[in-house]
C-alpha cells in the first residue's frame, strides 16, 4: 500500500481569489515615477493565495510523488542514491545563498577555495590533469568536452575530422551533443559480449575520426573490458577518447578512467556525489581532461596564488558555457560529500554498489533473462520477457502498486523489454530482499492475471495517462 | 496489411499514387501500424520542391519520429490540411484520407522506379 | 560517515549468494593493472567536522545581507519569502528524478505546468518549457533555435548592450555553426534587417539598464522573414509590456530573480518561451495537461520526440535535464506574490532605482546616461569606478559593477542596481557616499 496522496488537487489558478496574496512587502518610502506610457503593463494574469491555502497546495503535490526520501528507486543509469540531509543544510548558509557572482576575488575567497578544493579532489578521483566546474549538467558537460575535442582538432589543422564514434548503447545525449558540436556520429555496435564490436571498431577508425564517446562501466551496467585498447587504437588513429561519467558510482577509488587513455571525461555530481535530482535538476557536470586537452577547458576556472584563489580562463579555453561559474550551490553539497566520504568512503562507495547490484540481480536472473551472463557494476539489464502478451512497461506499472519506483525501462535501446535496475550503495539488504520479492511475485502474477498488470498501477494518484492525446492536442498553459 | 494495388512504393514505406496529372504521397498500412498512433506531421507547404529519395517531412508518434522521403520529385500542389489537424487520419485510413501532400511530377517516369504492390509486399513480409 | 547499511555480517551473506568469495571478484572485469589501492584523498571525517570546514569557507565571503547592496549585472538581490524554500525543500520533491513514471510523479508534473503556465504568462507567450540552466543558455539555445527554423539563415543581430558573459555564451554554443554575429547599437528597430537575417535579439532591458520597446523592430524582423528573440528581465515584465504582447517569437530570461538565492551564480533559471507555431522546434522538456484512462486529469511529459532520449543525433538539442529545484522555487515565488506581489516587488525596484538615479546624477562629477530605465542604470563616474567600488565597500556600501570588469577600457563606469530590498535611507547614504568619493 503506498502513501502517496491520491486526492484530486486543484492547479494555482483555481484555487485563486482576486484580492488574496501570500505576501507582504514594506511600503514604499521613495516617490512614485511614472513608466513611460506605450511600455505601460495593462494585464498580468498570476493568480492570487493566501499563504496557507499555497502551503497545502505545494504539500499535496509534493505527496504524489515517489522520491528517494519514501520509496526504493532503483533508476538504472540514474544512481537515485540517498541525500543526505546535512548538504541542504551546508548549502543553505547565508555566506553561501548571499553571496553575488560578480563581488571580486577577494571577496569570494572562501567560495573559490571550496570550489579549487573540490576540482582538486574530483581530478584526483578521475585521475586526470585539470578540471572545470563550469558545466551545468551531465549533457553541458558532454558539450563542453566535445567543443574541447573539436577546438583540438582547430589548431592543429584537423578541422576536417567530423566524424565521432557512438556505441550502440550510448545515453541518447551523447549523439545530441556530437551534433552540438559539428560532429557527424556513426554508431558503434555492441558484441555478444556486451563490449564494444572490436571489429567494428576498427573499420570505423580512418582519417575523418575526430574522436570516440564511451560510457564506461556502459549502460548494460558492464565494464568495457577493453577500454586501454580502445583508447590506444583511437589515438593511433588520430582522435580523442571522451569519457561520459554517468556511471563513476562503481569506479570511484577503484578505477581512475584518466589512466585508462580517456583524454576528457564528465562527472555527474547529482548522481555520483550525492547531490538531489530535484525532480529534473539542477544537475552538476564538471568535466575533467588530461593534459592535451586541459588548456582547452571551459572556464573560469579557479587557480590557487600561494594563499589566495582567483578565478581564470584557461589559456586556450572553448570560452563560457553559462554565466558565471557553475552550479555553485550543487557544488557545495557535493565538495560536503566529498569531505564526508574521502577516501576509504569513497572506496565503500562503489565495493557496496557493485555489491548490491550483483547480489539483487542473483536473487532475479532466474526469472527475469539477463542477456549479458557477466559480473555487471553498479547495475544490471534485464528483460521483461516473463509471461506472453506481457510487456516490460507492465511490469514496471505493477511495481508501483508494490510500492517500488520502477527501474529504468526500454533503455539501452540494444536489449528489447530492458528493465535497467541500479540500487546503489545506500540500500539495505532488506530493501533488496523486498524488490526481489515483489519483481518474482508480479512475474507470478503475469502468468496467471495479466490483466493485473496491464491495468496497473492500481494504487496511483492516476491511471495510465493518455500520452497520445497530450502530444496531438497539446495543453502546455493553464486555459482559464 | 493493406497495400494499396493502384500505388507504388520506397522500402522506407512511402507511396506515390497517380491523381489525376498529379501524385498523392503517404505512408503505406504497414508504416501507419508500425508507428503507432500518429500525433504530428510536419508537411512542406505548398510551392516547395521535393526530390526523390530526399527528406520532405516528418512523421511523429509520441515515442518515435521518423523522416518522410519523397517517392519521386516535383512541386507540392496540396497540403493535406486535414490531417495536419486530425494526424489520426493516417492511422485510420492512410490511403485515403489520411494522404499527405499532392505533388505534380517533374519527371513522371521516376514512379515506374519504384515498388510495385508485389514487389513491395515482399520488402515488409508479405505476398 | 557513508550513508552505507550494508554490515560485514551481510556483505558476506550477499556475497555468498552472488557466489564470490570477495568484493574485489566482483571488480575482476577491470583489467588488474588498472585497479588501484586507493585515492589520495584525505579520509571520511563526521557529518561535525565537514560542516564545520563548509561553514567556516562560507563566512570568508561578503554578503548582500550585511551591506548597502547596490550590485546586480545579472544577478539580482530580492527577497524571498520563508515559504518559498520551506516548500521546495520538502523531500518528495528534493529527492525525485525527472517525471518519467507521470502516475507516481504528478506532484513534480503538476508543478512544472503551473510554473509553464505563470511564466508563459508573464512573458505573454503561449509555451515555457520546464527550464535551462540559466538565462545565458536559455538565450544560446534561443539563437540556435531561430536559426535553424529559419532555414540556416546566417546572420543574427546581436545589441552591443548585452550582458558580456551571455555574447561569450552565444559563441561557444555557435562555434560550429558559421553563424555571423552583426553588433547594432541603440534602438532594436535601427538594425538593418535582411534577407540574410535569421533573427535579431533585443536585450529588455540592456546590460546598461536600458529600455526600448519591442514593437517596432519584431514588425521589422518579420517583414524581412526574420525572428524576433527578446531576452528579458521578467520582474520588469510585471509592470511594462511583455515581449509576448509587443510580437516575440522567442522569449530567454533569467529567472534567478524570481525566488532563486544568489548562490555565486547558480543554480538560476534559464526561462524559455515561444510561440505555437515554433513550440515543435523548441528545446528541453515540456509538461502537459491530459486524462487518464477514468478520464481524470493528469500531466506527462509531451511532445518528447524533439528531444534527445528520442531524436538522438537530430535532437533539437542535447538538453536532458531541466533545472527542477530552481524552476520550482520560482513556481512557488511567483504563486505566493501572485498577481498585485509581483507587480509591488516590479513597482518599487523601479521607483527607487528612479529615486536613486535621480539623486546620484544631481551629484557634481556623476551623470546617469539611462533615458529608459527599470531597475538598473550606467553612471558616469569622475574616478575610476573600481576605485570608488573598493572605498564605498569599506564604508559597507556595495555601489554596483564597475564596468572595467568586463571591458577594460571603459573605466569610469559604474553599474548601479537598486531592487525592493534597498531602502530610502540605503539610497540617500550611497548618494552622499558618492560624493564624498569624487574628492
Amino acid at each position: 500500500m503506498n502513501t502517496i496522496n491520491m486526492r484530486d488537487e486543484p492547479l494555482v489558478y483555481e484555487l485563486s481569489r482576486a484580492g488574496r496574496t501570500g505576501c507582504s512587502l514594506p511600503r514604499s518610502d521613495v516617490p512614485e515615477y511614472a513608466v513611460p506610457g506605450e511600455l505601460v503593463r495593462e494585464e498580468l494574469d498570476l493568480p492570487e493565495l493566501d499563504e496557507l491555502t499555497l502551503v497545502r497546495h505545494f504539500t499535496r503535490l509534493s505527496q504524489k510523488n515517489f522520491s528517494i526520501d519514501t520509496e526504493f528507486y532503483p533508476l538504472g543509469s540514474c544512481t537515485m542514491k540517498y541525500n543526505p540531509k546535512v548538504n541542504e543544510v551546508a548549502a543553505s548558509n547565508p555566506g553561501w545563498k548571499n553571496l553575488h557572482p560578480l563581488v571580486g576575488d577577494e571577496n569570494a575567497q572562501g567560495a573559490l577555495e571550496l570550489m579549487w578544493r573540490l576540482q582538486e579532489g574530483l581530478r584526483e578521483v578521475g585521475g586526470f590533469a585539470a578540471a572545470s566546474l563550469q558545466p551545468a549538467a551531465g549533457a553541458h558537460g558532454e558539450l563542453s568536452g566535445v567543443l574541447m575535442i573539436s577546438a583540438a582538432l582547430r589548431a592543429r589543422g584537423d578541422e576536417g575530422r567530423k566524424k565521432m564514434l557512438i556505441p550502440d548503447s550510448a545515453h541518447g545525449t551523447n549523439p545530441a551533443s556530437c551534433t552540438m558540436a559539428g560532429f557527424v556520429t556513426q554508431t558503434i555496435p555492441s558484441g555478444p559480449d556486451g563490449n564494444i564490436d572490436m571489429t567494428a571498431l576498427k573499420a570505423a577508425l580512418d582519417e575523418t575520426v575526430a574522436g570516440i564517446m564511451i560510457t564506461n562501466p556502459n549502460t548494460l551496467g558492464l565494464f568495457e573490458t577493453n577500454i586501454e585498447e580502445i583508447c590506444r587504437l583511437v589515438h593511433e588513429a588520430g582522435g580523442y577518447v571522451y569519457g561520459d561519467g554517468a556511471n563513476m558510482n562503481a569506479l570511484a577509488g577503484v578505477f581512475k578512467p584518466g589512466s585508462s587513455g580517456i583524454d576528457v571525461m564528465h562527472f555527474n555530481l547529482h548522481k555520483t556525489f550525492s547531490t538531489p535530482h530535484g525532480g529534473g535538476g539542477p544537475g552538476a557536470g564538471m568535466i575533467a581532461a588530461n593534459t592535451s586537452l586541459a588548456p582547452y577547458l571551459p572556464g573560469p576556472i579557479v587557480v590557487k596564488d600561494g594563499d589566495a584563489y582567483r578565478l581564470a580562463m584557461p589559456p586556450k579555453s572553448i570560452g563560457r558555457v553559462k554565466a558565471f561559474y557553475g552550479n555553485f550551490g550543487v557544488l557545495v553539497r557535493a565538495y560536503m560529500y566529498l569531505l564526508m566520504m574521502g577516501a576509504d568512503g569513497l572506496r565503500g562507495v562503489a565495493e557496496n554498489a557493485v555489491l548490491n547490484a550483483n547480489y539483487l540481480k542473483s536473487l532475479v536472473e532466474d526469472v527475469y533473462p539477463v542477456p549479458y551472463k557477466r559480473r555487471c557494476m553498479h547495475e544490471f539489464v534485464a528483460k521483461g520477457t516473463v509471461a506472453e502478451g506481457v510487456h516490460t512497461l507492465d511490469i514496471a506499472k505493477r511495481l508501483i502498486d508494490y510500492g517500488f519506483h520502477p527501474p529504468t525501462i526500454y533503455f539501452p535501446l540494444i536489449v528489447q523489454e530492458a528493465l535497467m535496475i541500479e540500487p546503489t550503495e545506500t540500500e539495505s539488504k532488506e530493501t533488496l530482499d523486498l524488490y526481489a520479492d515483489a519483481l518474482r511475485r508480479i512475474a507470478a502474477e503475469a502468468a496467471t492475471q495479466p490483466e493485473l498488470l496491464h491495468e496497473a498501477p492500481h494504487d496511483a494518484p492516476v491511471a495510465r495517462l493518455d500520452e497520445v492525446m497530450a502530444a496531438r492536442y497539446p495543453i502546455l498553459c493553464y486555459r482559464g | 496489411m493493406a497495400i494499396d494495388k493502384n500505388a507504388r512504393y520506397l522500402e522506407s514505406h512511402e507511396y506515390a499514387k497517380p491523381s489525376g496529372e498529379y501524385m498523392v504521397f503517404g505512408i503505406s498500412d504497414h508504416a501507419q501500424a508500425e508507428l503507432g498512433d500518429v500525433v504530428f506531421v510536419e508537411l512542406p507547404s505548398v510551392g516547395k520542391t521535393v526530390t526523390k529519395g530526399a527528406i520532405f517531412g516528418t512523421i511523429e508518434s509520441v515515442k518515435a519520429a521518423s523522416d518522410l522521403y519523397a517517392p519521386i520529385s516535383g512541386t507540392v500542389v496540396e497540403v493535406n490540411e486535414a490531417v495536419k489537424n486530425d494526424p489520426s487520419l493516417v492511422n485510420k485510413d492512410c490511403y485515403g484520407t489520411g494522404w499527405l501532400v499532392k505533388v505534380a511530377p517533374s519527371n513522371p517516369s521516376e514512379f515506374q522506379s519504384l515498388l510495385d504492390p508485389a514487389a513491395y509486399g515482399k520488402t515488409i513480409g508479405e505476398e | 560517515m557513508s550513508f552505507i547499511p550494508n554490515t560485514g555480517a551481510e556483505r558476506a551473506e550477499m556475497l555468498k549468494a552472488i557466489g564470490v568469495s570477495s568484493v574485489e571478484e566482483l571488480f575482476s572485469d577491470i583489467p588488474a593493472h588498472l585497479r588501484i589501492k586507493g585515492l589520495d584523498l584525505p579520509e571520511g571525517i563526521s557529518e561535525i567536522e565537514a560542516l564545520d570546514a563548509v561553514d567556516s569557507l562560507a563566512e570568508r565571503n561578503v554578503q548582500t545581507k550585511k551591506m548597502d547592496w547596490f550590485l546586480g549585472a545579472g544577478a539580482y538581490y530580492g527577497y524571498i519569502p520563508a515559504v518559498v524554500p520551506a516548500l521546495a525543500g520538502r523531500g518528495e520533491f528534493l529527492t525525485a528524478y525527472t517525471p518519467y513514471q507521470p502516475e507516481v510523479s504528478q506532484g513534480t508534473l503538476q508543478a512544472i505546468f503551473e510554473y509553464q503556465s505563470m511564466a508563459a504568462k508573464l512573458l505573454g507567450m503561449s509555451v515555457v518549457n520546464a527550464s535551462h540552466y540559466d538565462g545565458a543558455t536559455a538565450l544560446a539555445e534561443a539563437v540556435l533555435m531561430a536559426w535553424k527554423a529559419r532555414d540556416n539563415r546566417p546572420r543574427i543581430l546581436l545589441p552591443a548592450d548585452l550582458h558580456p558573459e551571455y555574447k561569450q555564451v552565444i559563441e561557444t554554443y555557435c562555434t560550429s555553426f558559421g553563424i555571423e554575429f552583426v553588433q547594432y547599437e541603440g534602438a532594436p528597430e535601427a538594425a538593418s534587417f535582411d534577407e540574410k537575417t535569421a533573427a535579431i535579439v533585443i536585450a529588455y532591458p540592456g546590460f546598461s539598464g536600458e529600455v526600448y520597446p519591442i514593437r517596432k523592430a519584431a514588425d521589422r524582423a518579420h517583414e524581412a522573414g526574420a525572428l524576433c528573440i527578446v531576452q528579458a528581465d521578467p520582474v520588469m515584465c510585471a509592470l511594462m509590456k511583455s515581449p509576448g504582447e509587443q510580437g516575440a517569437d522567442i522569449v530567454s530570461a533569467e529567472g534567478q530573480s524570481l525566488g532563486n538565492p544568489l548562490n555565486f551564480g547558480g543554480p538560476y533559471l534559464g526561462i524559455m518561451g515561444t510561440t505555437e507555431a515554433l513550440v515543435r522546434r523548441m528545446p528541453g522538456r515540456i509538461v502537459g495537461e491530459t486524462k487518464d484512462k477514468n478520464g481524470k486529469r493528469g500531466f506527462v511529459l509531451t511532445l518528447s520526440t524533439r528531444e534527445q532520449h528520442i531524436r538522438r543525433e537530430k535532437a533539437v538539442s542535447n538538453i536532458c535535464s531541466n533545472q527542477g529545484l530552481s524552476m520550482l522555487q520560482t513556481c512557488i515565488y511567483l504563486a505566493t506574490l501572485g498577481k498585485q506581489g509581483l507587480k509591488e516587488v516590479a513597482r518599487q525596484s523601479y521607483d527607487k532605482a528612479h529615486y536613486a538615479a535621480e539623486l546620484i546624477d544631481r551629484i557634481e562629477g556623476y551623470r546617469v546616461r539611462n533615458s529608459q530605465f527599470f531597475r538598473e542604470f550606467l553612471v558616469e563616474t569622475p574616478k575610476p569606478a573600481s576605485q570608488i567600488v573598493k572605498t564605498l565597500s569599506r564604508m559597507g556600501i556595495m555601489p554596483g559593477l564597475a564596468l572595467s570588469r568586463y571591458y577594460p577600457e571603459r573605466t569610469n563606469e559604474l553599474l548601479v542596481c537598486v531592487t525592493e530590498m534597498n531602502t530610502r535611507a540605503q539610497i540617500e547614504r550611497l548618494a552622499a557616499a558618492l560624493k564624498e568619493a569624487s574628492k
